[in-house]
């Protein structure tokens, strides 16, 4: 037997997929599942979760990076077929990315953990997949578990879907029941690629990754034509070219091949550096004889979210920017530029995808780079119009202009929270609160309902997640997308200490909310900084006028009671301890505050309110 | 080592038995329940003038200027092995004519006739741990002694012909008041006595009462109430003609204890018996602990230490500072390098340190200061 050779294999026995799923579902596990099913990886070689790379994914069980993998299937029947595995992002952050995995795709795999029903990621991607007139495999997983309920969430999939409840397949990946009549089902539903081979080149860049030894390696999904392995290739949105150096399919470790064509999905390589020279979304074509007309989607990656990220060491600030430059090789979405704080010092300001894209990126410069840091409160971008007509746009708190605003503009977002029925009670208080407005209300089963909101992203990134699962006992799942902007009534809050405003505390927060985020800030301070030489007083302030004040007493002793023979080296030893414990104090103006009040103070769900 | 016989010289005596153990107590201390009879209490004496001889011998006998036997309670040996103590001393050192020897106290194991036996033996000094007069108090510390037993046992020392009588006093404790306090400073002044050190109560990590502060079964000491009570105290003694001269401890004129003052000067002392800390020329080391273990290897001549600190000449700087900067006599600003000299300057004119006395040559931390001096130390030494 011998599988359709890349670069030559008719349209007609390719499938391309994708597979839709919650963190958790299994999707991971479903796909070692199939490369095992197919031969193409043995039980012995199997790692699991084959496909994700970074060790942080494999910890977290979600995948960052999409990848894509050949399977060649012969299906019972003896006809051979070429499954094209490609992987999607799993998380709200990376829709866009998401979005251009489904481009790939003919078809997907909506895969729906049987103990839990659809979450509220999944049911965004599956929307998306389903404007794209893609066709969908509805399939429950974990069917082994006591605790599935197969019969109920088939019937929910079917009702949100449009089909029969008998279609859905119910597999469990662990154990490898019903993969089988998945692979014949992909085969059978999902169609062919259809494209045109003598047309010139068009692929879809789908994901772009930096390796070390090779340099950016770009997935792409071929539209038409052929791309081989001698041609200079054109990156149609940014008008560049490029020597090819190979061209492959991965199946499931890189294999080099003469070509890709209508319909395959596969790997380029040029030998560039930098990811944002292959950008996620971005047409490839040839340089010579190649298309004018790009396949249309691409867009630059925004940053939704910012926050400042300061080195613990002040010293370890050139091994920061490093870290980041490095970073960006394989993060098109991590922007970054220098900034200083008065109260942490030399460090960047960067901007994220989101919440989750913040986590990851100082994850990987804590772990990957030995890096200490001092992340500020994640911020929204702000758009400002002075009376004087002037627009500034603001990423870092600490630069709202105070005085002389003619209007000030918030992002917004579209939130889905999917929820049990007897919590949405709970759910649609805590959106009130966050200035929320309802879209609407679905219920998707018997006790399972769908709420559609417009939330301001800046009241997202503070703690919303946190609030949600702790409102629904867990059980909620939450999806948003952004859709705009909002005029609305923000101030910035200042605290200061001893009088001085620390840069790294302030926030923009709506009018109505500004009393009680300075009186927590204030209160929180003052469990924190220990007491000092000279009473401190800690205040909030808008513009000039002080909202709410503390104050830390003076410290009133500082000496030790005895100190005869057997304390000396006792004391000597303590002494060389404070003098290192001071190194962890960080001066701002008079005041010594320890990092761990900063840390504490800036980590949002810390300062979020106990209820 | 035959340099060391000009400087002073001391010798501290450990005794390391106690009747029971007071709750804050971190002291090398056993009862004899817990030696459970490895060591002999009616002999132990006899092994320290053993490690006596071989002090005098190491250290080619340098001329002894104060003895302090501390513990535990010394006094639970009885007057009569204490005072062998300081025969053996007698026979393996020279003694310093104007010679200060200390005996610590407990104030319900004395008695007058036993004063009178250790005032002719030798001493000339008598500490007693006092603590409080507040019954609530010395309960919370489980003292043993009632209130008004070390100011009789005070009394009784002066009758005995003892110049130099000390109370100790612990302030601080949780559940004492100022007026508690207020009480306890009267007792002391009305007992007669020209020494009295007063100590803020340190919760030792190990002790039963860092179990009960712990578990929330006592609060602990309030730093505030501390600061307050030691001004208490300091205004109450000043007013009774005492002078402060370090941190925690006031004398009326020529009251001070001189022994103390060797610690504070990091001059050099050997301290002999079980967890007994030593200082001589530079080099700290720490007897073994257990009386049992110390016991065995002395039987074959040997001292058993502990740790031993080689001193670098930055870590005697260091020691030096700290020690002198807690003290009213304070430092000599030549001891300070240049950096140094310079941040002094500058807490002089803060009044941090007497801008006075540093124009003559000297640190010192104001009186108002004194509950700072750590954070002074730590800033000067920068």
């Amino acid at each position: 037997m011998s599988s359709p050779r890349p670069g030559s294999t008719d349209p007609a026995v390719i499938r391309n997929f994708c597979i839709i799923a919650h963190i958790d579902h299994g999707k991971s596990t479903l796909a070692d599942r199939m490369l095992q099913h197919t031969g193409l990886v043995d039980a012995r070689s199997m790692r699991a979760q084959y496909l994700d790379r970074m060790d942080i994914e494999r910890e977290r069980g979600i995948t960052i990076k999409s990848q894509a993998v050949r399977l060649p299937y012969q299906s019972p029947d003896g006809r051979e077929y070429v499954l094209n595995l490609i992987d999607t992002p799993g998380h709200v952050d990376f829709t866009y990315e998401v979005s251009r995995s489904l481009a790939a795709c003919e078809g997907a795999v909506l895969l729906v953990d049987a103990a839990q029903g659809i979450e509220a990621q999944t049911l965004a991607n599956l929307y998306l997949a389903m404007e794209n007139d893609m066709e969908i495999i509805p399939v429950l997983n974990k069917i082994d578990l006591p605790s599935a309920q197969p019969e109920k969430y088939a019937a929910e999939l079917a009702h949100i879907i449009g089909c029969d409840p008998a279609d859905v397949l119910k597999v469990s990946a662990k154990t490898g029941e019903g993969v089988s009549e998945l692979l014949e089902r992909i085969v059978e539903k999902i169609p062919a690629p259809k494209g045109d081979a003598s047309a010139p080149p068009r692929a879809l860049i789908f994901d772009s990754v930096y390796d070390t030894y090779r340099g950016v390696v770009t997935y792409v999904r071929v539209v038409d034509g052929r791309i081989g392995k001698r041609d200079k290739i054109e990156m149609m949105s940014l008008g560049t070219t490029h020597e090819l150096l190979e061209v492959g399919v991965i199946s499931p470790e890189p294999v080099p091949s003469e070509g890709i064509g209508v319909g395959e999905v596969g790997y380029l390589i040029t030998g560039v550096k930098d990811v944002r020279q292959s950008r996620v979304g971005d047409t490839v074509t040839t340089a010579v004889r190649g298309a004018t007309q790009s396949l249309g989607g691409y867009r630059d990656p925004l940053p939704m979210v910012f926050s400042g990220l300061f080195p613990l060491d002040g010293s370890d600030y050139p091994e920061l920017r490093d870290a980041l430059d490095k970073l960006k090789l394989n993060d098109a979405a991590l922007s970054y530029e220098p900034e200083t704080s008065l109260a942490l010092g030399f460090g960047f300001r960067c901007g994220f995808l989101g919440l989750l894209h913040l986590e990851i990126v100082r994850e990987r410069l804590e772990r990957e780079f030995n890096l200490e840091l001092i992340s500020t409160a994640p911020n929204v971008v702000y758009r400002v119009t002075t009376d004087a007509g002037k627009e500034i746009v603001v990423t870092n708190p600490s630069e709202f202009p105070e005085s002389k605003l003619a209007h000030i503009f918030e992002p917004v977002v579209r939130a889905t929270v999917l929820l049990p029925s007897e919590f949405v009670g709970a759910v649609m208080e805590l959106c009130q609160q966050r200035r929320g407005v309802l879209l609407g209300m679905d219920y998707l089963s018997e006790d399972r309902v769908e709420l559609r909101y417009t939330l301001p992203l800046a009241e997202i990134v503070f703690d919303f997640f946190d609030q949600l699962k702790s409102r629904t006992r867990g059980y909620a799942s939450l999806d948003y997308e952004p859709t705009g902007e909002q005029e609305a009534d923000l101030v910035k809050v200042d605290i200061l200490l001893h009088g001085e405003a620390v840069d790294a505390f302030s926030a923009v927060v709506h009018r109505d909310k500004s009393q009680a985020y300075g009186v927590l800030m204030v209160q929180k301070l003052k469990e924190l900084i220990p007491r000092q030489q000279y009473e401190v007083p800690i205040q909030a302030a808008i513009g000039s006028r002080i909202i709410t004040r503390e104050t830390i007493r003076a410290v009133r002793k500082d000496v030790l009671a005895k100190c005869y023979g057997g304390d000396i080296s006792r004391k000597r030893k303590l002494l060389e301890k404070q003098k290192e414990g001071k190194k962890r104090m960080k001066m701002v103006g008079s005041v010594e505050v320890p990092q761990e009040a900063f840390i504490a103070v800036l980590s949002t769900s810390d300062a979020s309110p106990k209820k | 080592m035959t340099d060391q016989n000009d400087a002073p010289f001391s010798l501290y005596i450990h005794i390391p038995f106690c009747a029971s153990i007071c709750g804050y107590c971190d002291f090398n201390t056993y009862t004899a329940q817990e030696l459970g009879g490895g060591v002999s209490q009616g002999t132990f004496h006899e092994l320290l003038i053993r490690e006596l001889e071989l002090a005098s011998r190491t250290l080619d006998a340098p001329v002894v200027s104060t003895v302090f036997i501390g513990g535990g309670t010394p006094t639970l040996i009885g007057s009569d092995a204490l005072t062998q103590i300081l025969r053996g001393i007698e026979n393996h050192f020279p003694i310093d004519p104007q010679v200060e020897i200390t005996t610590e106290a407990n104030p319900d194991s004395v008695d007058a006739r036993m004063l009178s036996a250790l005032r002719d033996g030798g001493f000339n000094r008598v500490s007693f741990g006092m603590q409080s007069v507040a019954p609530g108090v010395l309960a919370t510390l489980q003292r043993t002694h009632t209130a008004g037993a070390s100011e009789q046992a005070a009394k009784w020392a002066r009758e005995a012909g003892f110049e130099h009588v000390n109370l100790d006093l612990i302030y601080g404790t949780p559940g004492e008041t100022d007026s508690d306090v207020r009480d306890s400073v009267d007792a002391c002044i009305n007992a007669g006595v020209d020494h009295v050190a007063a100590y803020s109560l340190i919760v030792e990590p190990g002790t039963a009462m860092a179990r009960a502060v712990n578990s929330g079964a006592l609060p602990p000491p309030d730093d505030d109430a501390c600061a307050d009570r030691h001004g208490i105290i300091d205004t109450m003694l000043q007013g009774a003609g005492f002078d402060w001269y370090e941190v925690s401890n006031w004398a009326l004129s020529g009251g001070k204890s001189t022994h103390n003052q060797v610690y504070w000067t990091n001059a050099n002392w050997w301290g002999v018996g079980p967890g007994a800390h030593s200082h001589v020329n530079g080099r700290r080391w720490v007897n073994h602990k257990h009386p049992a273990t110390y016991a065995k290897a002395l039987e074959s001549g040997v001292v058993l230490h502990g740790d031993i600190e080689e001193l670098t000449p930055a870590q005697i700087h260091v020691e030096k500072v700290m020690l002198a900067l807690r003290t009213r006599a304070g430092l000599r600003v030549d001891e300070l390098d240049a950096e140094e000299r310079g941040r002094a300057q500058g807490f002089a004119a803060l009044g941090i340190i007497d801008p006075v006395d540093f124009g003559n040559g000297v640190v010192r931390v104001t009186d108002s200061q004194r509950l700072f001096a750590d954070r002074v130390i730590r800033d000067l030494l920068g």
